[in-house]
């Protein structure tokens, strides 16, 4: 639990994701106001804040799910105003969700199965008949997701549907999914809420480990400080939809404004 | 005792995904393939054939067609009537314009056709989920019917309205398996290998990532677009498939079952028909949609039969909307004790019979 | 050709040459909108309560109507029957409550939806069961004659069906904003854990949404089966409540009866001036197709609120 990514001698490389002047509104509402923020290439880059600061917005318009009024997002070089959810994922987004998301009528193989789903190229024929070219790519898959539920030590429950599993198995497979896309930027939002100190030691170990083996860059939302301070490279903190810091999670910790977010000092002042 | 797959191990990943991966099972599926194609034909008479097993058939694939589109896919239709006429009557519109087409192409291409009208009328459902879908698919239903209905054109301007099948044999063979030459036996023998083909290759679909596309948007549709599958390929595609079976299942209950046909047999009701089948029998279920076509087949059978054998004399009129009352009771009975259906009584009956005698 | 022309040319011809008939039409349609809408309104009511889209409610309009007419054949007088007929649907309406939504608490949208496609087939089946399926007259007393407006020929009985659909909402409106019941309605249609936790009790409030929801069907039941008698092609013309609800918005009660006359106008006028180009009874898919093709643009409908979706 003490690695931080420097420690680790992995080499953290150029900005793949810039956020840049994002202001999102519903109606009258603003949830995001004029951030900007980057994140390099094999970090591990948490968003903190209070409730309703705009974290779960930010995941959602760098994943396409929202559109923001203001601002561009620039991922791998390419910027962007607008994009559908499926071609951020085509392009190797990732995420998982605060409240889960999984396919709840499917096995924990099959939700996991799904996330290989854009690189399943065989036709309706070829999966009609089944026998030939459709087993042998839904086989070739199969061995890559068997290495994930190896990874995430699922395999007792691999045909469980994962409706009836606990809730932090589910957790995991919702891990397990987004994994199976081998995505390059892996959002997570709040992947240890509700969990128990074993189960979240787990999951930081997992978060690491995907970090550390298959060098994949991680947004990660999550309200346990320890775990944040610990595990991030860097962290952006967010209160009210504007951006209040920026940086390692030693000088955050020092940064009065965060401290006075925390501390509920009044914003009118 | 005789159920137990203890010893049967799996040693790859595609013995692990086999359709019935328990070596009594397969048994049992082939036992079954055997009687209906053996026994069947040779020990029942034509009355039985054209009153049950037909219509088990037809509707079996029917429901099969529903059953990828609103138990897969999640996406509720009341066409399917409408596209059961599409599929008669691009059949009829087939066969005769092009005389020469083959009888096989005619059924595959009558389902291609509905496949197309099924894609165009699924377009709403980019927008739209749930009863807003359903009440769009209704305009399927009534407008399709409609149209056949008016335009004379589908019926080859025929004053009645109804259509007949042409005369056509078996591909290299002169045996006739449409129009009044054919034996009852052969249009069964017939649809059975269209439906069993049929079958195997829904269940082939939605064991792959096709199925599983369309599960994931059944069961959280914004979850599925955020991981990378499309919505507008998914839905249209389990639309454009659906409609493919429910047209093969209208051209196979003009052309076989009933040898001609009126549009009015694929009104609303048909529909209901249809979706009450995939309820009763397993949403999500493939062989869900054959228990369920065959309860509600052979429930009003048994209905207009039981009264006599009970020596009780019921007008047909009532039997029939005493019919209405069962079907609606027994709609609501599945959706509240098991919603999913008679597949899963079976799922269960058979994990009982895994353990026993022994239970623990 | 022809067909072209028969499509956009002479219709408009016609409607130039007699305005006053397309005036008539027109009238013809909003008022057999009216109709519709009243059919509509209790689907509303029912979903805006309890989240349910009530299928059944085109069997509840016809069996309410059999239900009427069939104790009217007995010899009771009209107010007995009527009286009955309410203390019926009411009956039907605790059924249900006990007996279906009760079970199906906490169940997905669809599988309610699909729940009260059998209470459809069940009280289709039941009511024919008891009341006979023969067509039944229903004389309420008020004439179907056209009357002389300025030139305008309009049925006496459409006007009333629009005056009765008029006081039926007024007296809906003061209930739902006036009364301690209407006001816990609201509140269940918010939020309905909400209003459990203070106290409102859910599984009333329900038989009560259910029983009003069929006091109207009742009241749209006598007025079609007055115009077209009472039979099974009542639950037909229900269904023409779907696209209604499509146009105005499920929630919305204005927006049942926008819906209805918009539907009314443009499948009459849709008819009498273009069915001749399409080979007649258009008004069979008319009304569908227009909710479809609305429903690509504007899928909330007209008055209903925009869904904002959130993971």
């Amino acid at each position: 639990m003490s690695a931080t990514g420097q420690d680790t001698g992995r080499r953290i490389g150029d900005v793949v994701l810039k956020v840049d002047n994002i202001s999102l509104s519903f109606g009258g509402v603003r949830a995001l106001t004029n951030i900007s923020f980057t994140v390099r290439e094999h970090e591990i880059l948490s968003i903190i804040g209070p409730n309703g600061a705009g974290k779960s917005s930010m995941l959602n318009v760098i994943n396409g799910f929202y559109h923001p009024q203001e601002g561009v997002i620039t991922y791998k070089g390419q910027a962007r105003s607008r994009m559908r959810p499926h071609e951020a994922a085509r392009q190797g987004i990732a995420r998982t969700f605060q409240n889960i998301a999984l396919f709840k009528g499917m096995s924990a193989l099959d939700n996991i199965m799904t996330g290989r789903n854009t690189m399943m190229k065989s036709n309706i024929f070829a999966q009609a008949l089944y026998w030939g070219l459709g087993q042998k790519e839904e086989i070739a898959h199969r061995e890559h997701v068997e290495r994930i539920i190896d990874f995430l030590e699922i395999e007792s429950i691999r045909k469980t549907p994962v409706g009836r599993l606990p809730y932090g198995l589910q957790k995991r497979v919702e891990l397990g999914r987004a994994l199976a896309a081998q995505p390059e930027l892996l959002l997570l939002d709040e992947p240890m809420a509700g969990m128990n100190v074993e189960e979240k030691e787990d999951m930081c170990r997992f978060i690491l480990d995907v970090n550390d083996e298959f060098g994949t860059t991680i947004v990660l939302i999550e309200h346990d400080m320890g775990v944040v301070m610990d595990i991030s490279d860097r962290v952006v903190v967010l209160d009210y939809g504007r951006k209040l810091a920026e940086d390692v999670p030693d000088a955050v910790r020092a940064n009065q404004e965060v401290i006075d977010a925390y501390l509920g000092v009044s914003h009118a002042a | 005792m005789l159920y137990r797959e203890a010893g049967q191990f799996k040693t790859s990943y595609a013995r692990d995904w086999a359709i019935f991966p328990i070596a009594q099972d397969r048994i049992v599926i082939l036992g079954l393939l055997a009687i209906a194609a053996v026994a069947v034909p040779v020990l029942s008479n034509d009355y039985w054939i054209g009153t049950i097993f037909m219509p088990f058939l037809v509707m079996s694939m029917a429901a099969l067609g529903l059953n990828l589109l609103t138990g897969y896919a999640g996406q509720l239709s009341l066409g399917t009537g409408g596209f059961m006429a599409t599929g008669a009557f691009a059949a009829y519109k087939l066969s005769t314009a092009f005389p020469g087409m083959p009888i096989e192409a005619v059924f595959l291409l009558s389902g291609v056709v509905t496949a197309g009208v099924g894609v165009l009328f699924g377009i709403p459902s980019l927008r739209i989920k749930g009863f807003y879908l359903a009440v769009a698919t209704l305009a399927a239903q009534f407008f399709l019917l409609w149209l056949y209905n008016k335009v004379p054109w589908f019926t080859n301007y025929s004053t009645s309205g109804v259509i007949s099948a042409p005369p056509r044999t078996i591909l290299f063979t002169d045996i006739y398996v449409t129009g009044p030459q054919a034996a009852a036996s052969t249009k069964y023998l017939f649809a059975l290998a269209l439906v069993a083909i049929l079958a195997l290759a829904a269940k082939n679909l939605v064991r792959s990532s096709i199925g599983r596309r369309w599960m994931a948007v059944r069961d959280m549709d914004i979850a599925a677009e955020i991981i990378g599958i499309k919505p507008l390929q998914t839905k249209l595609s389990a639309f454009a498939i659906s409609s493919f079976y429910c047209g093969v299942a209208g051209a196979m209950w003009a052309f076989l079952y009933t040898g001609s046909v009126e549009p009015l047999a694929f009104d609303i009701n048909r529909s209901f028909q249809v979706l009450f089948m995939i309820i009763i029998g397993g949403l999500g279920s493939i062989l869900g949609s054959f228990l369920g076509a065959g309860f509600i087949i052979a429930l009003p059978i048994l209905l207009t039969n039981a009264p006599h054998l009970l020596g009780l004399d019921i007008p047909v009129d009532v039997v029939s909307h005493l019919e209405f009352m069962i079907f609606g009771a027994l709609i609501i009975f599945f959706l509240i004790v098991e919603p999913h259906g008679l597949a899963r009584l079976w799922q269960i009956l058979k994990e009982k019979l895994r353990l026993w005698p022994f239970p623990y | 050709m022809d067909f072209l022309s028969s499509v956009f040319v002479e219709p408009f011809v016609q409607i130039g040459q007699y305005p006053l008939f397309f005036v008539e039409v027109v009238i013809g349609g909003l008022l057999s909108g009216v109709m519709y809408s009243l059919v509509a309104l209790g689907f509303v009511l029912i979903f805006k309560a309890s989240g349910v889209f009530n299928f059944a409610q085109g069997a509840m309009v016809l069996f309410a109507a059999l239900s009427f007419a069939g104790l009217m054949e007995h010899g009771l007088h009209w107010s007995i029957a009527l009286v009955l007929t309410m203390g019926i649907m009411a009956l039907v309406a605790i059924a249900v409550e006990r007996l279906v939504l009760g079970k199906l608490v906490n169940q997905p949208h669809i599988i309610l939806f699909m729940a009260t496609i059998g209470i459809t087939y069940f009280l289709d089946g039941f009511g024919q069961t008891i009341w006979g399926s023969d067509v039944k007259v229903l004389d309420i007393g008020i004439p179907q004659t056209p009357i002389d407006v300025g030139g305008v020929f309009i049925n006496q009985f459409d006007i009333f069906a629009a005056v009765v659909a008029g006081l039926l909402v007024l007296v809906l409106a003061v209930f739902f904003q006036k009364t301690r019941v209407g006001r816990a309605l609201r509140a269940v249609a918010d939020d309905h854990q909400a209003a459990l936790s203070v106290g409102i009790p859910l599984k009333t409030i329900w038989a009560i949404v259910w029983t009003v929801a069929g006091l109207v069907g009742l009241v749209a039941g006598i007025m079609w089966g007055s115009k077209l008698g009472v039979q099974f092609s009542l639950a037909l013309v229900a269904l023409k409540a779907l696209p209604v609800l499509i146009l105005g918005g499920f929630t919305s009660i204005p927006g049942a009866i926008v819906g209805g006359l918009i539907v009314g106008v443009g499948e009459k006028v849709a008819e009498v001036f273009w069915g001749a180009a399409f080979g007649g009874a258009i008004e069979d898919w008319f009304a569908y197709m227009l909710a479809l093709v609305f429903l690509l643009f504007r899928p909330q409908g007209l008055f209903g609120e925009k869904i904002i979706e959130r993971v």
